[in-house]
């Protein structure tokens, strides 16, 4: 997308409506501070509970390129909540899910963002997933004091008092899979990514591991969002001969990178692939035979053996179809949704506040275990895996943490990550 | 030296498939002077047919050859339809021709996604080009090598035809001469339709082989579009020698910066000295010599 010319007048015109929304933005500010003198509140929350149903807002995109892995999301949210209803809903009122679609653009995700809250009062908001949409919509969440619930493992370095992050953060998935790496006794990385915010932060972390731990990293490669063109980076990783390959690409590069990998005569067994964005979706698209063998650091597989998981697995699937497949954003989603309504029954109220003071130390006994939230950064303790991609194209466990990890988005418990936190 | 050398090899397996991409566009909008950005969409429908193909033949390798025949005809039929329906109501008006075929671009998108899903679907590559072969001391592997092949025997028929058959001798007729050619009897119209179906059929060929390394997705045809304008571009419009010469040297180059630094910088300096080279000769490396007043 990014070289497109034709997108230039596009971008630009994406510009001008941002900052358009900015001024807007702006000036709705400005007019809820001059309101803030004469009232007690900038905004005052309109979420009504006097009837037997409470409102929250489900805010995924149903078009665009993200819509076929939002929707997912989508539908993991609202089974969790048909659980939640059929067992007696939160403090006794039904929920009632409003979607809203956020089109995979950033602005639209704001604008609905404010919808949700604004109009339809709702008392929490569940969704998002690219890092530019939750940078998009957390302002808006913050002006307004709502919560919004983000399932999606993401580059850390963020904690807002009104989000909730129930995917990973760094330290329980990039981290674990660079110690699993080295306990397999791997000395030398190279590091393949694609060339924006998430690999490029994910790296620096995997070089200041490295560094301190005594890994050589042996190459370091971006390639433009989209790119298919291979060969060039499969050579020079191919000659630099490391003992593996840490790869934070995403969407198609995968697909033509893992080809010309295995064309090329590269196995697992010669130099395996550990890769952060590649779910049981994917895998079809490389085509199981060009990717077999290699591994994948996640939290959650459909294949983790737990009583929680074979329930949600087949809840999924009686209400889906035998054919779905559940993944780990999926899961995060489903968490999320269980997640808020115990804490809204520890603090017996839908008000924010009294959710947010509620939350620390909040636990759901999840598909992928128990899921607790810390409330110094509305983050959630994790289970890390290392998945396999084996021949039915699913990811098996092969390595798991000794149970979950706590959450450490600014990596403070990390001695060899001190630089890192300063520089961003 | 070794690794200079299977970098240039390298180079050239990337111009072929830049070419391949690119061979079409040389046609429609390098003959024709039409803008269509629904370039890269007819690229994907190739991508599509060799994936539906293997649905339905099952085996990798027959499927794959009969799909390059059905690519053909159903990028053409495409283009055909695209060209007859929208481009023929809008010659000379550039503008306009190009944010039509944008939009039909993202339509054809919206269809692939509708119809086959967003995520990539999988192309298995037949058992004889799976693996590589040793080259000058790199590893190429053999899809690679099919796709240069394809690219060498695709240039060669379309200059067959433009030069030998009277089909081509019209082409380059109107090419040359518009006007002229309508005096001397010849339909413009039919050889306006004519040519966008084999661009487009050309575009489809390319989207079966890209198969082979790439991935097959509804946006699949887009991170192609932007390196086949620059090929014809670069080339000289209306030149199919400029075309073979561009591509295969924005490939070297692209892989020659590729080893020296990363692929996104890399991709930053072939648009700068494709930027420079366009100051210094704004007509591309070749240029045709046309009969036209315009």
């Amino acid at each position: 997308m990014p070289h497109r010319p034709e997108h230039r007048p596009r971008r630009a015109a994406r510009a001008i409506a941002a900052t358009a929304a900015l001024i807007v933005t702006a000036g709705a500010a400005a007019a809820c501070g001059a309101r803030a003198g004469e009232e007690t509140d900038a905004f005052e929350p309109c979420l009504d509970t006097s009837g037997d149903t409470v409102k929250v807002g489900a805010l995924n995109s149903q078009s665009g390129t993200m819509a076929i892995s939002e929707t997912t999301v989508l539908d993991a949210i609202l089974l969790a909540a048909d659980q939640i209803n059929a067992a007696g809903g939160v403090l006794g009122k039904q929920i009632e899910v409003i979607d809203e679609d956020g089109a995979s653009e950033p602005v639209v995700f704001a604008e609905k963002a404010e919808k949700l809250i604004r109009e339809d009062c709702v008392a929490a908001v569940f969704g998002g997933w690219t890092s530019a949409s939750r940078k998009a919509m957390l302002p808006v969440f913050e002006d307004y004091d709502s919560l919004l619930y983000y399932p999606v493992q993401y580059e850390g370095l963020e904690a807002s008092e009104n989000i909730f992050y129930t995917g990973a953060t760094t330290n329980q998935q990039i981290i674990p899979a660079l110690d699993y790496l080295a306990e397999t006794g791997v000395e030398s990385l190279y590091l393949v990514g694609s060339d924006y915010v998430f690999p490029r932060t994910a790296n620096a972390i995997i070089n200041a591991y490295a560094e301190a731990h005594g890994i050589e990293i042996l190459g370091e490669d971006y390639v433009p969002l989209g790119s298919t063109e291979f060969s060039t980076i499969v050579n020079q990783v191919s000659a630099a001969g490391a003992d593996a390959v840490f790869n934070t690409l995403n969407g198609d590069s995968n697909v033509a990178f893992f080809r010309e990998y295995a064309n090329v005569g590269l196995t697992a067994e010669q130099m395996p692939v550990m890769s952060v964005s590649i779910a049981e979706e994917e895998v079809g698209g490389i085509g199981v035979e060009n990717i077999v063998g290699q591994l994948a650091a996640w939290n959650y597989y459909q294949t983790v053996e737990s009583e929680a998981n074979a329930a949600f697995v087949e809840a999924f699937k009686a209400e889906y179809g035998a054919d779905r497949v559940t993944s780990d954003p999926m899961e995060a989603a489903y968490n999320a949704v269980h997640l808020w309504a115990a804490t809204v029954e520890k603090a017996a109220s839908f008000a924010v506040d009294d959710v947010q003071e509620a939350a620390g130390g909040v636990s759901f006994e999840g598909p992928e275990g128990t899921v607790v939230i810390d409330g110094e950064n509305n983050h959630v303790s994790k289970t890390a895996r290392i998945g396999e991609i084996r021949s039915d194209g699913l990811l098996y466990t092969v390595w798991e943490s000794e149970g979950p990890i706590e959450p450490d988005p600014f990596l403070d418990g990390y001695e060899w990550a001190a630089d890192l936190a300063v520089a961003e | 030296m070794d690794i200079l050398v299977g970098q240039l090899f390298t180079g050239l397996s990337t111009g072929s498939i830049l070419l391949l991409a690119a061979l079409g566009l040389s046609l429609t909008f390098g003959q024709m002077g039409v803008v269509n950005m629904a370039h890269g969409e007819f690229i994907m429908a190739g991508c599509y047919t060799a994936y539906v193909t293997q649905q339905v033949v099952g085996g990798a390798g027959v499927s794959l050859l009969i799909a390059l025949p059905i690519g053909f005809a159903v990028g053409g039929a495409m283009g055909l339809i695209l060209e007859v329906l929208l481009i023929r109501r809008l010659y000379h008006r550039p503008l306009d021709t190009l944010l039509v075929t944008f939009g039909v671009g993202l339509i054809l998108q919206q269809v692939a996604r509708d119809v086959f899903g967003a995520p990539a679907v999988n192309v298995t590559v037949p058992q004889f080009l799976r693996g590589g072969v040793e080259i000058l001391g790199t590893t190429v592997p053999k899809t690679r090598l099919f796709i240069m092949a394809l690219a060498v025997v695709a240039v060669a028929a379309l200059a067959l035809v433009l030069r030998f058959t009277p089909a081509g001798r019209r082409i380059r007729a109107v090419v040359g001469n518009r006007d002229l050619a309508e005096t001397a009897g010849i339909s413009s119209r039919a050889v306006d339709a004519g040519t966008f179906f084999i661009g487009s059929g050309l575009a489809g060929v390319a989207g079966v082989a890209l198969t082979l390394i790439g991935s097959t997705s509804p946006t699949t045809g887009q991170s192609y579009l932007v390196d086949a304008f620059l090929v014809v571009v670069a080339g000289g419009l209306g030149r199919i020698k400029g075309a073979v010469v561009a591509a295969v040297a924005l490939g070297a180059l692209q892989s020659v910066f590729e080893t020296y630094s990363t692929a996104s910088l890399a991709k930053v300096g072939v648009f700068v000295v494709i930027v420079v080279f366009l100051q210094l000769r704004p007509q591309g490396l070749f240029t045709l010599r046309t009969r036209s007043l315009a």
